[in-house]
C-alpha cells in the first residue's frame, strides 16, 4: 500500500491535489462556528446552489475557467442574500429557497441544452457531487487556490476579535459602536469564496457538509471559541487528507469520501463529548 | 451636566411607533429605572439609545463629554449566545473590541481591564469556564463584565433579572448600586418593581397613554404609580 501511494506521490497532479484540498479544507472549516452561530448555514447552501448555476453558463459559454463566472456571480449573490436578510423586506428563507432552486434547475436545463459533451448527467454529477476533477486539476488552479486561501486565512486572522464579536453579540457590538453591517459583509463574502473553492474539492452539495461539519464536531468537545476554531481546522484536514487517501487507494469519489469522514469524525466527537460528561 | 437627553422621542419600527412622546434627561450618576407593561416599549426605546433602532421622530442629544457609543450593554439574553462555545475569559475580553481602534489584537491594557472586572464580579476564578455550563446569576455577572470593559461611564440594563431567583436577584441588585456608587450612570428596565426601584434615582414609566419622566420621590407619589406600586 505504501508502496502504491509512493508511485502515485510522483505524478505532480496527485500533489497538487492534496495541496488543493488541505487548502480549501483549512479555510472552510475557519467560518464553521460563525455559521453555525449566525444562522447563516442556509445562506451557504443556498449560494452553494447558485455557485453550480453559475458553474452550468460558465461550460455553456467556454470560458476558460469556470472561477471567472461562479466567483463573482456568489459573491454577488451573497451580499444580496446578506440584504435581503437585514432589510426583512422578502423573508430571507423562502427568498434563499427561491434562489437556490432556481439556480439549480437553470443550470441543469443550460448543461441539458448546451452541452457538448455526450456525457450530460456525468457533467452535472461531476458539478453537484465533484469529481475527480481535483485530480486533473491544473498547475493555473493550484495557484489560484494558494491565492485565495492566503487571503482567507488572513482576513480571518486579522480579523478574528471582530469576527468573535459579531458572532457572539451583534447588538452588544454595534451599540460599542462596531460597524457590524460591514463584518457580516465581510464575512457573507468569505463564504461566498470558500464555497466556491470547495466546489473543486467535493462539489456544490456536499461543500456546506465541509463548512458544518467541522465546527459541529469540534463544539461537541471544547468550549471556547479559539479552541473549537482550532480544532475544527485540524479535523477538517485530518478528514480531507485522509479521505483522498482513501479515495486514491480504493477508488471511491473524492467528495463522498471526504465527506464520510467528516461524518465519521462527528460521531466520534459525539462519543467523546458524550463520555467527557 | 447630562449625558442624554431625549426630545418628544417616538421609538417603533419600520415607521410605526410604539411609544411616543417620551423626554428625559439622563445625568451623570443617575439611577434611571425604566418600568412599564410588556410591550410598552422600553427595550424598543433601549434600543433606540443605543442606536440599534432608528428613531421615528423627535432627538436625541448627548451632551458634553460623552458620545454615543461609550456605553455597556447588558442584553435581554438571545438563544444564540445560550450554545455558542466561549470561555469566561473569552466573552469578557470582547467586551474591548471598541477599543481596538485599527489594531487587531489585544494588548495588555485590554487584558488588565479584563481582568479587573473579572474580579470584581467575582468571576476570575471562573475566566476558563465554558459560558453555558454558567447558572443564570453567573452568566449576568459575566455579562456585566463585559460590559464595565466598554464603557466606565455609562450602563445599560435589559430586565437584567428575569429567570433568576430571589436570592441571586437581590445580590444581583446590590452590584448594581456599587456599580452606582462608584459613579457609574444606570439606565435599567425592570419590572420587578419593589427591588429595582429601590435604588433608582429616577423612574421613567412607559404607560398606555402617559409617559411619566421624573424622580423616584415624585413618582411614588404620582398616579401612574399608584397602581402600579
Ligand atoms: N424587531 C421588531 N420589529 C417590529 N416590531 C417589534 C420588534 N420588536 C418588538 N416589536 C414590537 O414592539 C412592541 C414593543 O416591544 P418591546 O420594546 O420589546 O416591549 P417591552 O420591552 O416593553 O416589553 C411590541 O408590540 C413588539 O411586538
Ligand atoms: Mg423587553
Amino acid at each position: 500500500m505504501i508502496e502504491q501511494l509512493q508511485t502515485y506521490f510522483q505524478y505532480p497532479f496527485v500533489k497538487y491535489a492534496f495541496i488543493v484540498g488541505t487548502l480549501i479544507a483549512l479555510c472552510s472549516s475557519l467560518l464553521g462556528v460563525t455559521l453555525v452561530l449566525k444562522r447563516y448555514s442556509f445562506i451557504g447552501d443556498g449560494l452553494s446552489h447558485v455557485a453550480f448555476g453559475a458553474m452550468a453558463i460558465g461550460s455553456v459559454l467556454h470560458l476558460t475557467s469556470n472561477n471567472l463566472i461562479t466567483m463573482p456571480v456568489t459573491i454577488g449573490a451573497a451580499i444580496l442574500l446578506l440584504m435581503g436578510n437585514e432589510s426583512r423586506k422578502i423573508k430571507g428563507d423562502a427568498a434563499i429557497a427561491l434562489i437556490s432552486v432556481s439556480s439549480l434547475a437553470l443550470g441543469y436545463m443550460l448543461m441539458n441544452i448546451f452541452s457538448s459533451s455526450a456525457n450530460v448527467s456525468g457533467d452535472v454529477c461531476t458539478t453537484l457531487f465533484g469529481s475527480t476533477s481535483i485530480l486533473t486539476i491544473q498547475i493555473k488552479e493550484v495557484w489560484f487556490t494558494i491565492a485565495l486561501s492566503a487571503v482567507v486565512i488572513l482576513v480571518f486572522i486579522i480579523f478574528y476579535n471582530r469576527i468573535f464579536g459579531v458572532t457572539f453579540d451583534e447588538n452588544f457590538a454595534k451599540a460599542t459602536g462596531i460597524k457590524t453591517q460591514f463584518y457580516n459583509l465581510l464575512i457573507a463574502i468569505i463564504i461566498a469564496i470558500i464555497i466556491v473553492l470547495g466546489m473543486n474539492l467535493v462539489g456544490s452539495l456536499l461543500i456546506s457538509a465541509l463548512v458544518i461539519f467541522p465546527a459541529l464536531s469540534a463544539m461537541r468537545v471544547i468550549h471556547n471559541f479559539k479552541g473549537v476554531v482550532i480544532l475544527s481546522t485540524c479535523l477538517s484536514v485530518f478528514c480531507a487528507i485522509s479521505g483522498l487517501l482513501i479515495s486514491i487507494l480504493a477508488s471511491t469519489p473524492v467528495g463522498a469520501t471526504i465527506v464520510a469522514m467528516d461524518m465519521l469524525m462527528f460521531f466520534v466527537c459525539c462519543a467523546v463529548g458524550a463520555l467527557k460528561k | 451636566m447630562a449625558y442624554i437627553k431625549c426630545k418628544n422621542l417616538a421609538v417603533g419600527y419600520e415607521g410605526k411607533p410604539v411609544a411616543e412622546d417620551i423626554n428625559m434627561k439622563i445625568e451623570k450618576g443617575n439611577y434611571v429605572c425604566i418600568v412599564g407593561e410588556n410591550g410598552a416599549g422600553k427595550s424598543t426605546l433601549m434600543k433606540t439609545l443605543l442606536n440599534l433602532v432608528k428613531p421615528i421622530s423627535g432627538e436625541i442629544l448627548y451632551e458634553e463629554d460623552y458620545n454615543a457609543y461609550d456605553v455597556g450593554y447588558l442584553p435581554q439574553q438571545t438563544q444564540a449566545q445560550m450554545d455558542f462555545p466561549a470561555s469566561v475569559w473569552e466573552i469578557v475580553l470582547s467586551g474591548n473590541l471598541a477599543r481596538l481602534k485599527h489594531r487587531p489584537f489585544y494588548g495588555p491594557e485590554e487584558k488588565s481591564r479584563t481582568k479587573k472586572n473579572l474580579k470584581k464580579m467575582d468571576m476570575w476564578d471562573k475566566r476558563q469556564e465554558s459560558f453555558r455550563n454558567l447558572s443564570g446569576g453567573q452568566k449576568q455577572r459575566v455579562l456585566l463584565a463585559r460590559a464595565l470593559c466598554a464603557s466606565e461611564k455609562m450602563l445599560v440594563l435589559d430586565e437584567p433579572v428575569s429567570g433568576l431567583d430571589p436570592i441571586v436577584t437581590a445580590d444581583f441588585y446590590k452590584l448594581i448600586y456599587k456599580l452606582n456608587q462608584e459613579g457609574l450612570t444606570i439606565l435599567m428596565v425592570s419590572h420587578d418593581l419593589k427591588e429595582g426601584l429601590e435604588h433608582a434615582t429616577h423612574v421613567l414609566h412607559m404607560g398606555q397613554d402617559k409617559i411619566f419622566f421624573g424622580t423616584k420621590e415624585d413618582y411614588v407619589k404620582s398616579e401612574e404609580s399608584r397602581y402600579f406600586v
